[in-house]
Order: C-alpha cells, then sequence, then structure tokens
C-alpha cells in the first residue's frame, strides 16, 4: 500500500468531510431561504469530493475497507481535518469567512491537481474544479457585500477573520508525505499553493475593504497529523453516534 | 358586492377548466383562500426542513448523509416556488413571514411531531412525503396557473424523496433486531400524523365546498386519505410491518381498506397550536430570521450602493 | 423605508437546451444580479434542467391585460389568410 497516498487522501477527505459537516449543522438556519439553498449545495458538493477521496484511501488501504469506515469509525486522532475546517458556526460571517478562505485553498488546490498523473485523484479534481470555482465566486461576492453592507456587517466579517486568521498557516503546512507525492506528481504540497492563495485573499480583502490581520501561527500542534481543536470531539460524537451506538448494523 | 356578470363567467372559466392567472379579475374570496392556501403550504415545506434537518448530522453513512441533505435542499426549494407563486397573488413574502412569526398562519401540523430516531426519517419520505404526493398530483390540476405550474415541478421532485424515505425503512426492516423495532417504534408514531395530513372529514371542513366549486381543490379530503391508505399498506406489510390501527381491513365489498376513526382531539390540538413542537418549531424559523437580519440589511445597502455608483458613472 | 427586506423579486427563464427559447420557470428574491443569477442556478437547474437562464426583475416585466384580451387577441381570429391551408394549389403542383 502506498501509505503517503492514503494518508494524502485522508487528509483531503476529511477537510470535506468536516467542512460539509459544519454545513449541514447550519440547515434551516440561514438569513434567507435562498442563501439556505445555496450553501446546502456546497456542502453537497464538499461531501460528494469527501466520498470520493475517502473511497480511494479505503481502496488503497484494501481489506474491505470501505469510506463509511473511514467517515464514521475513526478515533478523533486518526481524522486528519485541518482546523480551520472545524471552527464552529458561530454566526454567518464565521460561517462565510472560514468558507471563503477554503474555497481559495481548494480553487488552487484543484487546479493543480487536475495534472497529477494518478488518474483518480484528477480526475476527483476535474469534477472539483468546476464546483469550487463557483463556491469561490460564490463567497467571493459575499465578502464583498458585507465589507460594504453596512457598517455593522463590515464590522462582523473582519473580526471573523481576524479570530479565525491564526488558523490559515496551517493551510500551507507541508511535510515529507506532501513532498514525496509531488516529486512523483502523485499530489501537491500546500506550500506550493501559499502565494497563489494570499494573491486571491488580498485582491478580494481590497475589493470588500477588509484588512489582512497579522498572521499569528499557532504552534500546539496540526489537524492534517491528527491533534484538534476542542470543537472535533464534539462534532465527532454527533457524527459517529449511530455507528458507535449499534456498531453491528448498516445503514 | 361583486359584479354578478364576472362571476358567472369566472365559474364558466373555471368548469371549462381554463387556468385563472395572476392578471386577471377573480373572487376577493377566490385571491384569499388562495393566498392562504399557497402560503401555508410554503410554510410547511420551510417548516418540514427542521425534523429532517434534526438528524442530517446524524445521518449514518455518506451515501444517507448526502440523500438527505439534497432532500432538505429541495423542501427549501420547494418553499420557495410556493412563495413565489403567492406572491403573484399581490403579497409580500415578508408579509408571509410576519404572519407565520405572528403565529397567525398556519402550516401543516405533521411537522409539529418530532423525529426521534434515524426510523422516524424514512417513516418521513415514506409515509409523510407520501402523503404529500397524493395531495400534489391531485393540486396539480388546481385552478391557478402558477399554483398549477408549481406543484407540476414538486411532483417531479417529490417522488425522489418517497423512495430515500423507503429505503431506509426497507435498510432499517431488513437489519438488525433492534433497527427492526426502530422503525416499527416509527410507523407506530407517524402513520396517524400522516393520515391527518388530508386534513378534517369533507362534511367538517369550512373551505371544502367552495374550494371544490372553485377547483382549487380538485377532490375532497377523504378521496385522498383513502387512496394514500390504499396505496400505503402493502408497502409496510411487504417488509413485515404492522400498522397501529388494528381495524384496517380490506373491504372486497368497497375495494379499499377500512381504518379506524381518527382521532380528531389530536388534530384540532395539533392544528390550533398545542402539538410537540409547535412552539419550538416556530422559535427555531424565528431566531434563523432575526439572527440573519444583520445579513439581509448589509445585502440591500449593498445594492443600493451600487445603483447609487452606476447612476453617477 | 426598511433596511431589511426579502430582496427584489426577480422572474427567472432558462434555456433548456441550445437552440431552444427560454422558458419562464418561476421567481425568486435576491438582493442583486448576481446574486440573483446564482440563485436562479441553484433553485432551478439542479436536475440538469437547462444550458442559459435570464433573469429579469418582476417589475420590469410588461404584461398584456386580460381585460383587454379581446381587442389584443381577437383580431388575429378571423384573418385566417395568414394560414397556409387557407390556399387552394392545383393538384400536381410541387414545392409551394
Amino acid at each position: 500500500m502506498n501509505t503517503d497516498l492514503h494518508t494524502y487522501c485522508l487528509r483531503l477527505g476529511d477537510n470535506g468531510l468536516i467542512l460539509s459537516h459544519r454545513i449541514a449543522e447550519y440547515c434551516s438556519k440561514g438569513p434567507h431561504l435562498e442563501e439556505d439553498l445555496a450553501i446546502t449545495n456546497v456542502g453537497l458538493d464538499l461531501l460528494g469530493q469527501a466520498e470520493s477521496f475517502l473511497k480511494y484511501a479505503a481502496d488503497i488501504k484494501g481489506g474491505g475497507l470501505t469510506e463509511d469506515d473511514l467517515a464514521f469509525r475513526r478515533k478523533e486522532h486518526e481524522y486528519l481535518c485541518i482546523h480551520l475546517t472545524e471552527i464552529p458556526n458561530i454566526d454567518y460571517a464565521y460561517i462565510l469567512a472560514r468558507q471563503f478562505l477554503m474555497d481559495v485553498y481548494h480553487f488552487y488546490l484543484y487546479k493543480k491537481l487536475v495534472t497529477t498523473e494518478d488518474p483518480i485523484i484528477s480526475g476527483i479534481a476535474a469534477k472539483a474544479i468546476k464546483e469550487v470555482t463557483y463556491h469561490l465566486q460564490r463567497s467571493t461576492g459575499w465578502v464583498i457585500r458585507l465589507g460594504h453592507g453596512t457598517d455593522e456587517s463590515g464590522q462582523r466579517i473582519q473580526e471573523a477573520f481576524n479570530n479565525i486568521w491564526m488558523y490559515t498557516d496551517e493551510l500551507f503546512e507541508t511535510d515529507d508525505i506532501e513532498k514525496n507525492l509531488e516529486k512523483k506528481n502523485l499530489g501537491v504540497t500546500s506550500s506550493s499553493l501559499k502565494k497563489d492563495w494570499e494573491g486571491k485573499v488580498k485582491e478580494v480583502f481590497i475589493s470588500a475593504g477588509l484588512s489582512i490581520p497579522s498572521i499569528t501561527k499557532h504552534s500546539l500542534g496540526y489537524g492534517k497529523y491528527g491533534i484538534h481543536t476542542e470543537y472535533l470531539g464534539y462534532l465527532l460524537a454527533e457524527m459517529q453516534h449511530l455507528n458507535l451506538l449499534y456498531p453491528d448494523a448498516k445503514w | 358586492m361583486e359584479d354578478p356578470k364576472k362571476l358567472e363567467e369566472f365559474q364558466e372559466k373555471i368548469d371549462a377548466d381554463i387556468k385563472i392567472e395572476p392578471k386577471d379579475w377573480m373572487p376577493e374570496k377566490y385571491r384569499q383562500s388562495l393566498v392562504r392556501q399557497i402560503s401555508q403550504h410554503a410554510h410547511s415545506e420551510v417548516i418540514g426542513m427542521q425534523p429532517e434537518g434534526n438528524w442530517l448530522t446524524r445521518a449514518p453513512s455518506l451515501r444517507a448523509k448526502k440523500i438527505l441533505m439534497a432532500k432538505i435542499q429541495d423542501e427549501a426549494g420547494h418553499g420557495l416556488y410556493l412563495y413565489c407563486a403567492a406572491e403573484t397573488l399581490g403579497v409580500s413574502r415578508d408579509q408571509f413571514l410576519n404572519w407565520l412569526h405572528e403565529g397567525i398562519a398556519k402550516y401543516s401540523s405533521v411537522f409539529n411531531y418530532p423525529t426521534l430516531t434515524w426510523a422516524d426519517i424514512g417513516a418521513i419520505g415514506w409515509l409523510v412525503d407520501g402523503a404529500a404526493i397524493v395531495n400534489q398530483v391531485s393540486l396539480q390540476g388546481t385552478s391557478y396557473g402558477p399554483y398549477s405550474r408549481a406543484m407540476v415541478r414538486i411532483c417531479k421532485e417529490e417522488s425522489f424523496h418517497q423512495r430515500q424515505g423507503y429505503e431506509i425503512v426497507v435498510t432499517l426492516a431488513q437489519g438488525t433486531k433492534e433497527q427492526k423495532q426502530m422503525v416499527q417504534d416509527a410507523l407506530n408514531r407517524w402513520w396517524w400524523p400522516s393520515i391527518m395530513m388530508f386534513g378534517p372529514h369533507d362534511a367538517e371542513s369550512a373551505h371544502s365546498n367552495q374550494s371544490l366549486k372553485w377547483r382549487i381543490k380538485r377532490e375532497s379530503n377523504d378521496e385522498l386519505r383513502q387512496r394514500y391508505i390504499d396505496k400505503t399498506i402493502h408497502q409496510g406489510e411487504h417488509l413485515g410491518l404492522t400498522f397501529p390501527d388494528s381495524n384496517l381491513k380490506w373491504n372486497k365489498k368497497t375495494n379499499h381498506y377500512d381504518f379506524s376513526p381518527i382521532d380528531w382531539d389530536e388534530f384540532w390540538n395539533v392544528v390550533k397550536g398545542n402539538g410537540p413542537g409547535n412552539r419550538m418549531r416556530l422559535v427555531h424559523h424565528k431566531k434563523a430570521h432575526d439572527d440573519g437580519a444583520w445579513v439581509r440589511e448589509a445585502a440591500l445597502a449593498y445594492e443600493k450602493k451600487q445603483n447609487k455608483n452606476s447612476l453617477i458613472a | 423605508m426598511s433596511t431589511d427586506n426579502q430582496g427584489i423579486l426577480w422572474e427567472v427563464f432558462v434555456q433548456p437546451k441550445s437552440g431552444k427559447p427560454h422558458k419562464h420557470v418561476g421567481s425568486l428574491h435576491a438582493y442583486d444580479k448576481e446574486m440573483a443569477m446564482k440563485a436562479a442556478r441553484d433553485l432551478y437547474t439542479r436536475r440538469q434542467e437547462g444550458c442559459g437562464i435570464w433573469i429579469v426583475k418582476a417589475e420590469d416585466v410588461i404584461s398584456s391585460q386580460s381585460t383587454d384580451s379581446e381587442a389584443f387577441f381577437d383580431p388575429a381570429d378571423d384573418k385566417i389568410y395568414r394560414h397556409p391551408t387557407f390556399y387552394k394549389i392545383p393538384d400536381g403542383v410541387k414545392h409551394i
């Protein structure tokens, strides 16, 4: 088994899995019915991407492992999602801020992944890039709307970005796994996405009248290495509930 | 007092199955009936997102999760089609939402029941959506154009909903002992509420006769209810499930199922606002609305600024 | 003037396939045209119902009045010479 590729797919899959779960929590709580529907659409796309990566990860490991086993039956430290995806739905500003930063990241990630030599990953990326292009247009529009809307919306979105900014450095945290895969053109290093990500974020922030918060690197550990925020435990308790309670049941 | 000639011409149109469109003359009571019925139908779809959303984050497989998410999204969509149809009658969506929050508007009381287990999600898709389909297929023929077109659209999407629910029911009915108990329990709790969705007996329904005359409704409550019951029983029995009605029996003479009298006390209690979930469903809806005010205000303000800029440019 | 409402009402037209005319499918609320276009896509094309979308503010749609429909539409009723079936062509004459 290519353990590097397996781990890499878990990371990508878990980001989509947890981010889409946060969106699922927001169902029926949106500020406007059309927006509720639109956000759910984003969540569905992300869940689809997660499913594809987790299925591939399961196939790589083999032994009859399924994407559902991975999604619902791992221990907390075995999930490899980044902290940014775990931030709770404090309010619409946090949801949008989190989503926008991830959309920019996904956009440049999938743009590069389309060209890898792994046909499954490039296939997933080819579908995902269309979805994420739309997500990014959407979230960009809203960041600008809130930035320039009212004084209150401008303050709220700026504050949300300020408070979650410390989690953005993990987006570009790169290790040997990523470097090895990139050398073989099977994956992409996160660090290689940083310049484009920063450029795009800066461009949108200027359009929205927002300021880039000063980066505070957090060094207690990263989600992609299995060390998470306090929030993930609660999220998983809910998500895994039925599988834990009825371990022998099929759903 | 409305012009009797106009009323007569209107009735002729109805009897000839010509659709009434927004700009056409219509009796005030016709307009009011539709304003009430369509908007309450819309509210039902939106409130219905809550009991289903209650299990979305606990959906036990990726397939079940994405299907449920798509389904709840459809419910939002149905609410939107219906609010838009209702607005053609000259009432804004803002007004409809105010009436809902003030407790003046009603919505289908079935959504005031709680979803207590994952099996409830199956039961809702199978029974509640199953009942809705029977009602909505009939409503495709409603006399008011925008409502009829919204119903056609909704019906196309609704059969996926019922299959989604039934698939869950099948999985559980063929699963472990606990899963079988779970789905039987869900059926026990959702059967009567689903039957009550068709409303009171026609003899006791205040609106029924005029509604039928104007072809807002095409069939009576009791006819639709019977059709639903007749369709559904074998679907449950095929899986070894039993319905919570000892008098349920196929009648060879009438070619329909006989069933027990409905508990109308419970029905009216829930309709009047004392159901298990009534207050909290509205609290949830109102909270989402209030929490989102600053977002809507921002969007409004931004649009005004854009317009101002383009006028100057 | 309220600072909070559901937004502008837009009518949505979807082109089902390339070459076909756009068809009215319903309406929605959105605060500006970018949001309206995205909402139209999310609401009305989830099942691949189309390849093109037009959105128009509902207030900009001008509709014929049904009270005028007699004067407006009936006169076309008796000008049957506009239809090809009105004309007699001798048997055996082709391509016309």
